[in-house]
């Protein structure tokens, strides 16, 4: 079989057969406790410094943010937004829970579909499972409330974000998946961590799509959003 | 891809010609430096960290089997299916077989260096399955019928003209009068032709940076998005990738992500960068059904307790080219092979014999940046001389080199003829070149004289110069 010849050429090379009980049971137990290495001091700042930092990096990647003071304030904001940019208002959301909550029906002129984006959707609503401060990243993992298709496929990507949600490094972001139940929130203090806590995609993501293929000068809007638009919620959890 | 490495000396005489690449290198070379060190003034740690992510590496390598094992098998728990293949025909059959079970007529692919050095497009075209590369610069260079130059920047040796000139030669049913004014209009086109292609595939073909034995999950890297359009909307993703980027855990990808793009584009994160695990869950609104792992050795296992282990390291930054002398000369094309530049250098003569890549490893002026700017702290330098030295132990070279280096080596064992003989060479040359200064032509300088003058040398040797101060501090 293949895969008893590329594993016996690589025992071949290290000079042993295979690794003895006691050690795989170490190798076993650092995949267990799974520990961190350096993480860097802009990644350790307290809320306020990491929204601050969240925010700057966001922008520096030519992204855009807005903050509000609850999800009410949300139809509002996205009518403005899409106003400034010259786009109809219209757009489809992904049918996360604290998305269904916000009163759209105050803005009856913008129109929303709950559901996942076609190529024709112009403009998306994603909910972020968290955002990263050290280098202004968003978290958004797969799910029945979270198409991945809305985080790709519209010009123009909109992203919820509740502001205690954005943590300081990539390790505390996924510290949270590990724990998450399927509504985001912690399983309680003594859940233990999933066997399987892995979707079947997490995207990381940092900014709108670009490419700097033709001649190594970047151009937004490559296959992905042309805009990244973040709202962060200061009243959510 | 053909290998033409063999003919590494006159690719690189053809390349020096080549007006368009010349331009290209010097628009591109001081951006690549310039980028890559204003992301690492910018995080304190980072020297730290490049130290870690050695450690990662090296750890996993010291242990790939039960990685491997361990990987294979969460993948398997959470869906998906791994498909070991020894060879790169292995690996073709092994995709071709999975295109055609998932009865696919089109497949897209993501940027992938795995299957280009497996050379699979060729392979699926000439079996009716149709691969559409879906990075904007793998989409022109298919289109062109060329190779990728570089490992991250696969079309950076084009021009906008060469652009413009291929997509009105490739998108007929657009109209021929049509301008493009600035770059923009050059993405928008490619970004519409590929909209239509990703939506029609049937199979999602993308590569891997990093494989997770902890979770079973691939990670690919990307900006444009087209990696995930890639293996998001069709029914089937495959993952080809190879042996030797397996880690144990999120926390080790995660401290090699933080080295990864600042060491490539110089970005603290590209834009995206994406964890797959298995194909989709009961109750996901989208994403493939199924997932498969082809996972290529192609003579990496053969490394695993050479002097080139250390090389199972690379995680495919490019930043050994982008500081390199002789590849910021002669570009990609010119190395004749999947990977060029010192990490090609390196690796190309494990995956095609060093007597059909002799040269590359002598391609070299050994000053040791890539090594310096290596993310992994791979002695790129130091693996070069030691396949210089198999060449040289499987009598490779021509004999009139065998036979000066001989004759030098026979001088260099006798240092006071060695310093006798320069020193007579030297005041000799000194002399007949004193009024002109250089000699446009000397007799076994050819080399040096067709292309500069070679400076006549001014007085006494080294060694007979420092002789005499010593004498005379006393």
């Amino acid at each position: 079989m293949t895969r008893q010849a590329i594993i016996g050429a690589i025992q071949r090379g290290l000079k042993r057969g295979p690794l003895p009980a006691d050690q795989r049971a170490m190798l076993a137990a650092r995949i267990a406790s799974h520990p961190r290495h350096i993480i860097p001091a802009r990644g350790q700042l307290g809320l306020a410094g990491r929204i601050t930092l969240f925010t700057e990096y966001v922008e520096r990647e030519f992204g855009t943010v807005d903050r509000l003071a609850s999800l009410d304030d949300v139809p509002e904001a996205i009518a403005r937004y899409l106003a400034g940019q010259n786009l109809a208002p219209a757009l489809v959301a992904s049918p996360h829970p604290a998305l269904q909550t916000i009163p759209f029906a105050s803005k009856p002129m913008l129109s929303v579909r709950f559901g996942v984006s076609t190529p024709a959707d112009p403009v998306s609503l994603q909910h972020a499972f968290a955002a990263i401060a050290e280098t202004g990243t968003l978290m958004l993992p797969s799910g029945p409330t979270r198409p991945t298709s809305n985080n790709l496929l519209p010009d123009n990507a909109i992203v919820v974000l509740p502001a205690s949600r954005i943590v300081g490094c990539f390790e505390d972001a996924f510290d949270l998946l590990r724990l998450a139940g399927p509504d985001d929130k912690p399983r309680g203090p003594k859940a233990k961590p999933r066997e399987s806590f892995m979707p079947r995609n997490v995207m990381l993501v940092t900014g709108p799509s670009r490419s700097a293929d033709i001649e190594q000068t970047l151009e937004l809007g490559a296959h992905g959003p042309r805009r990244l638009h973040v709202l962060i919620i200061d009243g959510e959890s | 891809m053909l290998e033409t490495s063999t003919e590494f000396k006159q690719n690189a005489v053809g390349a020096m010609a080549d007006a368009g690449l010349q331009k290209a290198l010097a628009r591109a070379k001081p951006q690549f430096a310039k980028k890559r060190s204003a992301a690492v003034d910018k995080l304190p740690e980072f020297e730290a960290l490049r130290e870690t992510a050695k450690n990662i590496k090296n750890h996993a390598i010291q242990h790939l089997d039960y990685y491997l094992e361990t990987y294979a098998a969460a993948v398997e728990k959470s869906g998906g299916t791994v498909h070991w293949c020894s060879t790169a025909e292995d690996a073709r059959q092994a995709v071709l077989k999975i295109c055609r079970e998932a009865g696919a007529r089109t497949v897209t692919k993501g940027k992938s260096m795995v299957t280009e050095e497996i050379a699979l497009n060729d392979f699926l075209e000439a079996n009716g399955v149709t691969p559409v590369e879906t990075d904007l610069g793998e989409y022109i260079l298919q289109l062109r019928h060329e190779p990728p130059s570089h490992i991250i920047g696969p079309a950076f040796h084009l021009n906008r003209e060469d652009w413009e000139d291929t997509f009105r030669k490739s998108h007929l049913d657009l109209p021929v009068d049509r301008i493009f004014r600035e770059r923009r209009d050059i993405l928008t086109e490619a970004r519409g032709k590929l909209r239509e292609k990703f939506i029609a595939a049937d199979v999602g073909i993308t590569g891997a940076n990093f494989l997770i034995a902890e979770t079973g999950s691939s990670v690919i890297v990307t900006n444009e998005g087209n990696g995930d359009l890639t293996q998001t909307l069709p029914r089937t993703h495959i993952v080809v990738t190879s042996i030797e980027k397996v880690v144990p855990t999120i926390e080790d990808t995660l401290s090699l992500l933080r080295v990864l793009a600042r060491s490539a584009t110089g970005q603290d994160m590209s834009v995206y960068t994406t964890f797959s695990t298995g194909g989709a869950r009961p109750g996901d609104p989208d994403g493939p059904a199924a997932y498969h792992v082809v996972l290529v050795d192609n003579g990496r296992s053969n490394m695993v307790g050479t002097e080139f282990q250390d090389m199972l390291r690379c995680i495919r930054c490019a930043a050994c080219m982008n500081h390199c002398p002789v590849y910021g000369a002669v570009g990609g094309h010119a190395y004749g092979s999947t990977y060029p530049g010192p990490m090609g250098a390196v690796l190309t003569p494990m995956l095609v014999g060093i007597e059909n890549a002799g040269h590359l490893p002598n391609a070299s002026t050994f000053c040791g940046k890539c090594e310096s700017v290596c993310p992994v702290k791979i002695p790129l330098p130091n693996l070069m001389r030691h396949w210089r030295e198999r060449e040289f132990e499987r009598h490779l070279q021509p004999q009139t080199m065998r036979a000066g280096i001989a004759l030098w080596a026979w001088f260099a064992k006798r240092p006071a003829l060695y310093r006798l003989a320069t020193r007579a060479a030297a005041l000799g040359l000194g002399r007949l070149g004193a009024k002109r200064g250089s000699f446009a032509r000397l007799p076994f300088a050819g080399g040096w004289t067709d292309g500069r003058d070679f400076p006549a040398p001014e007085g006494d040797t080294f060694f007979a110069r420092y002789a005499a101060a010593q004498k005379d501090k006393k």
